[in-house]
């Protein structure tokens, strides 16, 4: 039966034809809709773990188990989990253990595009890369098997054009020929306890494996050669290979479906078949440099960017030679205002940026839908390097500047406080750093898409489950002056910023206003406001809030503001900000 | 019936987060599939609730391996908001057809006065000579009374010009539309498609 499906619903398809038992994961684009779909499809057990570390030790228990399991998660979550993962290579598996990392060359909704395909060879961990949805499938299915036959967690890397791009597959059913392991808890610690001394064992185990994987290499199905012209060779994978394909139909290709351990006698065979032999990667050198250790002569990032997204046209004239990006088209782009990504109406987070950007102080920020806040008009966050980061650098900062005391805060959402953001409050208890920390509390993990955590009290199904109680919480960290605001009152938060930011001890603050986006919780959502012309001044305050729904529709000279009645949700911010009166509740 | 030099039909629909370009991108990949085309696409998404500009990228035909839509080399650009047909210039090639909405949907630097509208869009695309149609798509949703309808609408324009039957769009969206929603959208479609070959300010029949 034919589909159009996009990568992550392949992936979700595949691990259930698997059998998977378990999948867990912390949402992160590329890779969230994995384990929704994987929720959705199947009588399985999918559910958000607070972190990236979590979701891969638990389903490391999973395998241990007997049991098929997965972890999902964009590249940067694998840099969370990596602790776990470098040794899960050592002790292997006994059910098919896959790990999906879900790269995202040109940063689409990243903050860095780094290689994960590093991390396969890093770990010793093998790596499978599908270059399109029927892969995406195929591979995940496939790596299951290969997982318990030689077993190693198995790496499944995709990218955001893999995982998001949408192609046929067909998704007819897939008959196994596998043995699969008992379900059942074995003690076994020489292979699952890594003690020194049984870690040294394993190692040298593990280079076994690797090796025999690399054996597999040579002659799986996963790795093919398309022989035509033999002129030019190219050597490629993942998305890659389609852009080789469109730009190059007359080009040999060495298609890369298992990208660690790299097979050296088919690289070798097709590099003796071919005259000019290329290798075209998206980030990293990483089939290059294997190719080069070889001894075998190649181009590669000579002539193909080691940044950003690559697509037919830049291989084809990296290739050729023929010019930059833009030149090729010969059609200039024309000058277009920037359209920043914003807050929704009505968003919770607005208020308190506007009063942070009035109160002019340094925000260290974090990873979620408030940096947004980054862009104008709020123009408030200062930082922004990984989750959870944000509270340390404010620690860090308020730890060597004491004079800039009362000028720093840090800003947190919810979910990203729970994924790694209690460390760095308990650090700032107990090294008694007088840092204040607002956590941002939309009751869910807003930018991925509304999913729940341990804050929202439901689980993945959206049954009711245990809610943090974030005073206990924090209390239980060490901090003693706890307060709780309401996101949509300018002053109650003017108030408690006043008061915490200059306490000499370390102080969290928690703005509290459900997402407006969410569908299990009671939202604020009151009649809309309007704007009367005639005591509008056009002062432009309501518009420096950034709320999508306040606008001067054709921006014509002498055009005061007005508020799309049918989007306003009622926040009130507007009405708060507005000297002259002239915003009142729509009659 | 356009054709293209290839046999691939490279389609580029732009606009900005909650207009439905994702949605009106995924009728299209269904068209091609039931009309028996290979078919690729891909989006940038995930700020389609904040207003950031979405690009949705569909491309049909006998085989297709990339998703991505090389610069220069869209045959059809589909503009649902007038800045952003406008800044998708430089993906187009000399043939390429550009179907766009009127609709302004101003960024924030535009509403305080920092950087100017591009209303003039319409004229400074016709300048540069390409075929150019205009499809009211969100004044006749509008009038249909389901304005997020505007973007079936244009999607009725684009099916005017591919060489796909409307009837296989009718049973897509019937198949793929929320119950409530079909009819509307049917007649949305039907609006689009009767607009489609409309052209305005440059002769196209010779292309």
């Amino acid at each position: 039966m034919k589909s159009i499906l996009s990568g992550n619903e392949a992936i979700a398809q595949g691990a259930l034809d698997a059998g998977v038992s378990l999948a867990s994961g912390y949402p992160g684009t590329p890779s969230t809709e994995i384990l929704e779909n994987i929720s959705r499809l199947g009588g399985v057990r999918a559910i958000w773990a607070p972190n990236e570390k979590i979701a891969v030790e638990l389903a490391g228990g999973v395998s241990y188990a007997g049991h098929r399991a997965l972890a999902a998660m964009k590249h940067v979550g694998v840099n969370v989990a990596a602790d776990p993962l470098f040794t899960l290579a050592y002790t292997g598996v006994r059910g098919g253990f896959v790990i999906v990392t879900a790269d995202d060359p040109a940063l689409h909704s990243s903050q860095n595009e780094q290689d994960n395909r590093r991390y396969a060879s890093f770990t010793r961990i093998p790596m499978l890369e599908p270059s399109n949805s029927q892969e995406a499938l195929d591979f995940t299915r496939e790596a299951f098997v290969l997982s318990e036959r030689f077993d190693l967690p198995f790496f499944l890397r995709t990218t955001t054009r893999i995982s998001h791009g949408k192609s046929i597959v067909d998704v007819s059913k897939w008959d196994e020929d596998a043995k699969r392991p008992i379900p059942g808890l074995v003690k076994d610690p020489g292979k699952y306890v890594m003690i020194p001394a049984n870690a040294r064992v394993r190692h040298r185990d593990l280079e076994d494996r690797v090796a025999r994987v690399a054996v597999f290499s040579e002659s799986c199905s996963l790795n093919r050669i398309e022989m035509a012209d033999s002129a030019l060779g190219i050597i490629t994978s993942g998305a890659s290979y389609n852009y080789v394909k469109d730009a190059l139909p007359n080009a040999s290709i060495l298609k890369l479906g298992l990208v660690f351990p790299l097979p050296a006698d088919l690289i070798r065979e097709f590099a003796g078949k071919c005259g000019r032999l290329i290798v075209v990667e998206e980030l990293e050198p990483h089939i290059e440099e294997w190719v080069r250790i070889l001894g075998i002569q190649v181009e590669g990032k000579s002539l193909i960017p080691r940044f950003g997204e690559l697509d037919s046209g830049i291989v084809r004239r990296a290739i050729e030679g023929s010019g930059d990006d833009f030149a090729a088209s010969g059609h200039e782009s024309e000058s277009v205002p920037v359209r920043p990504p914003i807050m929704c109406i009505g968003c919770p987070h607005r208020g308190i940026f506007h009063v942070l950007s009035r109160k002019k102080v340094f925000v260290a920020g974090d990873i979620g839908c408030y940096t947004l806040a980054v862009s104008p008009p709020l123009s408030a966050i200062h930082t922004t390097v990984c989750m959870g980061a944000g509270i340390n650098q404010a620690a860090g900062m308020e730890a060597v500047l004491p004079e800039q005391h009362g000028k720093v805060v840090a800003v947190i959402g919810d979910s990203t406080f729970l994924h790694s953001g209690m460390g760095g409050v308990l650090n700032m208890a107990f090294n008694r750093i007088p840092a204040t920390i607002l956590i941002l509390d939309n009751f869910t993990t807003a930018m991925t898409g509304r999913q729940n955590h341990p804050g929202s009290g439901f689980d993945m199904k959206g049954n009711r489950t245990r809610q943090v109680r974030w005073e206990t919480l924090l209390s239980g960290l060490g901090i003693e002056h706890v307060r709780i605001v309401d996101a949509y009152d300018l002053e109650e938060i003017d108030t408690a910023l006043e008061e915490e930011i200059i306490r000499d001890a370390p102080s969290v603050i928690v703005v509290r206003g459900a997402c407006m986006l969410l569908k299990n919780q009671p939202v604020k959502r009151e009649p809309p406001y309007e704007i009367h012309a005639d005591k509008c001044t056009d002062c432009g305050i309501c518009l420096r809030i950034g709320c999508p729904a306040i606008s001067r529709k054709d921006a014509l000279p002498g055009e005061k503001p007005v508020i799309d009645c049918n989007g306003c949700t009622g926040c009130s911010l507007c009405f708060q900000v507005c000297r002259f009166e002239a915003i009142e509740v729509l009659k | 019936m356009t054709d293209t030099a290839s046999g691939t039909f490279n389609i580029l629909i732009v606009g900005v987060g909650g207009q439905g370009t994702i949605l009106a991108s995924e009728l299209l990949a269904h068209v091609a599939l039931a009309a028996g085309y290979d078919v690729k696409k891909s989006e940038v998404h995930g700020m389609s609730q904040r207003g950031g500009r979405v690009e949705s990228y569909v491309r049909f035909g006998k085989l297709i391996y990339s998703p991505l839509i090389p610069k220069g080399e869209v045959d059809f650009l589909v503009g649902f908001e007038l800045a952003e047909t406008l800044r998708s210039l430089e993906w187009l090639s000399a043939d390429s057809k550009i179907l766009t909405d009127t609709r302004a949907i101003l960024p924030y630097n535009s509403q305080v006065g920092e950087a100017p509208y591009p209303f003039d869009a319409l004229d400074r695309i016709r300048q540069r000579g390409y075929d150019l149609r205009v499809v009211e798509g969100e004044r006749l949703a509008v009038q249909l009374g389901e304005p997020k309808a505007a973007n079936v609408v244009l999607m009725g324009a684009l099916a005017s010009l591919l060489p796909v039957d409307g009837d296989v769009w009718k049973s897509v969206i019937r198949e793929n539309m929320p119950g409530k929603l079909v009819s509307v959208n049917l007649e949305a479609f039907e609006l689009g498609y009767g607009s489609g070959t409309l052209t305005q300010g440059h002769d196209s029949s010779t292309k």
